[in-house]
């Protein structure tokens, strides 16, 4: 009764208290930082055996702790399930709301919260059985497909059989586990969720290779972190450190080349690593921020490598995910 | 010495503060006007604190487009249409149908196990204790998930679905009867039913009357029969048979046509039933525990067999004992299925606080109606057994 529990939490907080404007400095004082994370979801937030999280959100969290206590370790992971996450943001039990969450208008006003960015630019998709001799989404009018509860793929679903005049039999599970369960004992035909997903449930699967992804993407799911409405101070220090994860990968700063980086020239690597001007102090944090980030996580490219990318068991093509001038949409404010 | 004259004299006068009567109404007004301002002040602050948080508060979502599918629905719903409040309505009637259905099976299961129980043939007694001994100390949630992946993972596929005769299919998705449609002249079907339902009744009446008054006994239970089942039955031939079923068939991907009985609500349905009973079993057996056993004896010195002296003498002494715990097992019931969350039932708690709570973010208001809600059917379901109770409870004259 977690959920509960969270609930009755949050009716307590907004009956006590107002949430602290101060997250910066809540988090400082209690020395680590509470985030919402995923925690069943290979590639974007998963604890492995030894209890160590990876997952390319978990790396995020992990950068904004290394740029405040310059230690990516000191930060406390709280898994989370879709329909929970938003009343653990809102409540105050985690500072930073880092869970493949689609960026949303409604979540944006209704909610209170403040998507910060984009940190994977994602697209709902549908997994299926080979033996059924499917070839595209259009000819699952009829099918019955597991969907796990409060996402947008949830709705993205309705709209789609709905907007392809299809008749659809949803059974709806609380999380994605006991959605790729049932739709792995056969409870239904097809399972959806955004397409990063697909590929890391199908390894979970008895055979993954009994399974195919269908062709078609039927959404936009921007998935990025979100933090509560109302310190802007807080909103503009998660902002930053993910546009300086994907600033430093354009200037081709990386963990492993970040001491000779140091005693660069270029005027945009000398803002970015703090040798030039006091921009880290004016958002906040100390001038060697983007220092502390990139040797202690790595910039944008090498932990999307690292955890979904080629260097993973998912081996996801960066697509839509490379930077604007090599391909894809990844665009980073500068630093100046 | 006499007191009359103490007993006549007017009241000694006491300073209005210190006569007891008004004190009790003051403490009670205080404390109503204390418990009065701490809701106000948690109400307002509440507001408040939702308005600084820009988190939408209010009502206004209940006639917003939902947007979502639910499985199963006992009214139509359209997800493109349908509003959260229709959502509303879909997640509360799944949640009275199972808690309906489980609380008569419960109760039905929990009275055999109970009378098993206290059995004098050791095997029925032993196996009863058994079951209520191993059910009652499992976790109900445990037992939820198992009967849940017990039933997915023993049925077959959808394509070797076991088809038993009469068109119903069974498979890992659930099963399948044929849909009855009605055809013109069916209403005079159903108003047999109703006269049969009516004249039953009646004759019980008269056949309970006649007994009282001569002791003699009427075969009640075939005229009720012949009365409610036979009489709509005779009608059915005599119109021709206006009733035809629309049988379920293998579609592309499912089953289509007939009526579905989704797997998520057969395992709640049993997993509910079978822990519920175990306690009810305790509560039926404590209950005829209770009535002493010279009752039985003086019963069995009357000439009545076993049978007549359980249902004539013994049970109704012991419900007296039985119904108030078991209003308790109800209540757990109703309670005990909003776990249906874990299996992917759509009852009020999994579509209402589960989705709706999610895509609004209201969570206070959907809390809160939610909360009312079961504190509601809690209420009635308990008003119910009071009236029964009070009822069958000891008349003492």
């Amino acid at each position: 009764m977690k959920r509960f529990a969270t609930m009755l939490a949050l009716a307590f907080v907004v009956v006590a208290q107002s949430a602290s404007a101060q997250t910066l400095k809540a988090v400082t004082d209690r020395g680590t930082l509470n985030c919402g994370a995923n925690g069943t979801l290979a590639g974007f937030g998963l604890p492995d055996a030894q209890g160590k999280w990876t997952g390319l959100d978990v790396d995020v969290c992990r950068a904004i702790a290394a740029a405040i206590f310059n230690d990516p370790n000191k930060v406390k992971f709280v898994p989370l399930s879709a329909k929970d996450r938003f009343t653990a943001l809102q409540s105050g039990e985690v500072d930073v709301l880092v869970r493949n969450t689609t960026w949303t208008s409604s979540r944006d006003s209704s909610l209170g919260l403040s998507f910060t960015g984009v940190d994977y630019y994602d697209g709902q998709g549908f997994m299926v059985r080979k033996s059924l001799k499917v070839n595209s989404a259009l000819e699952l009018g009829d099918a019955s497909v597991c969907v796990q509860q409060g996402t947008t793929t949830e709705l993205n679903l309705a709209d789609y059989f709905h907007a392809h005049n299809m008749k659809l039999k949803s059974v709806t599970f609380a999380t994605a586990n006991e959605a790729v369960k049932a739709y792995d004992a056969g409870r239904c035909d097809s399972y959806t969720t955004d397409a990063s997903g697909l590929y890391a449930e199908r390894l979970r699967l008895a055979n993954p290779n009994d399974h195919i992804i269908l062709p078609e993407i039927i959404s936009k799911e921007p998935l990025g972190p979100a933090v509560r409405q109302g310190d802007d101070k807080w909103f503009t220090i998660v902002k930053w450190v993910l546009f300086a994860m994907i600033d430093a990968e354009e200037l081709n700063v990386s963990s492993k080349n970040i001491d000779d980086m140091m005693k660069s020239t270029n005027p945009d690597v000398k803002r970015l690593v703090g040798t030039e001007g006091n921009y880290g102090e004016q958002i906040g944090l100390s001038k060697d921020w983007a220092v502390r980030i990139i040797k202690l996580v790595g910039n944008y490219g090498e932990v999307f490598e690292r955890n979904v990318g080629q260097g993973s068991p998912l081996k996801i093509d960066r697509g839509l995910n490379k930077l604007w001038n090599r391909g894809g949409i990844q665009y980073a404010p500068p630093i100046r | 010495m006499s007191i009359d004259g103490a007993a006549g004299s007017p009241p000694a006068r006491v300073a209005f503060y210190n006569d007891p009567k008004v004190r009790s109404i003051a403490y009670q007004v205080v404390l109503c006007a204390i418990i009065g301002f701490l809701v106000y002040g948690a109400a307002s602050n509440a507001i408040e604190n939702l308005r600084r948080a820009h988190i939408a508060s209010g009502f206004g979502f209940w006639q917003r487009t939902a947007g979502f599918d639910i499985s199963q629905t006992l009214i139509p719903f359209d997800s493109a249409t349908s509003s959260y409040g229709r959502a509303f309505w879909v997640g509360l009637l799944n949640t009275l149908l199972v808690a309906g259905l489980g609380i008569l099976f419960a109760t039905i299961l929990g009275f055999i196990v109970g009378i098993a129980r206290l059995s004098k043939n050791w095997l029925v007694a032993k196996t009863a204790a058994g079951y209520v001994e191993t059910i009652r100390n499992i976790p109900l949630l445990l037992q939820l998930l198992f009967w849940y992946n017990a039933v997915l993972k023993a049925l077959p596929a959808i394509r070797d679905s076991y088809i038993i005769p009469g068109g119903i299919f069974l498979n890992n998705r659930g099963l399948f009867i044929p849909d009855p449609v009605f055809e013109n002249g069916f209403g005079w079907v159903l108003l047999a039913l109703v006269v049969g339902v009516i004249g039953a009744v009646v004759f019980y009446a008269w056949a309970r009357r006649r007994q009282d008054q001569t002791g003699e006994q009427a075969p009640v239970f075939w005229i009720a029969v012949a009365l409610v089942i036979g009489l709509p039955f005779l009608i059915l031939a005599l119109t021709g048979f206006p009733l035809d079923f629309e049988f379920p068939k293998a579609g592309r991907f499912n089953i289509e046509g007939g009526i579905e009985i989704l797997p998520e609500l057969a395992a709640l349905l049993f997993g509910l039933t079978i822990y519920t009973a175990a306690f009810i079993a305790e509560v039926v057996r404590a209950g005829i525990m209770a009535v002493s056993r010279g009752q039985t004896e003086a019963a069995y010195s009357l000439g009545l067999r076993a049978g007549p002296t359980l249902r004539l003498i013994v049970v109704p002494q012991a419900m007296r004992v039985i119904v108030p715990p078991l209003t308790s097992q109800y209540l757990n019931l109703t309670k005990n299925s909003s776990l249906a969350v874990a299996i992917g039932y759509p009852d009020l708690v999994q579509v209402f606080t589960g989705t709706v709570l999610n895509q609004t973010g209201q969570a206070v208001e959907v809390v809160a109606i939610t909360m009312a809600v079961y504190l509601t059917i809690s209420l009635v379901t308990s008003l119910l057994m009071n009236v029964y109770n009070s009822r069958i409870a000891l008349v003492e004259r």
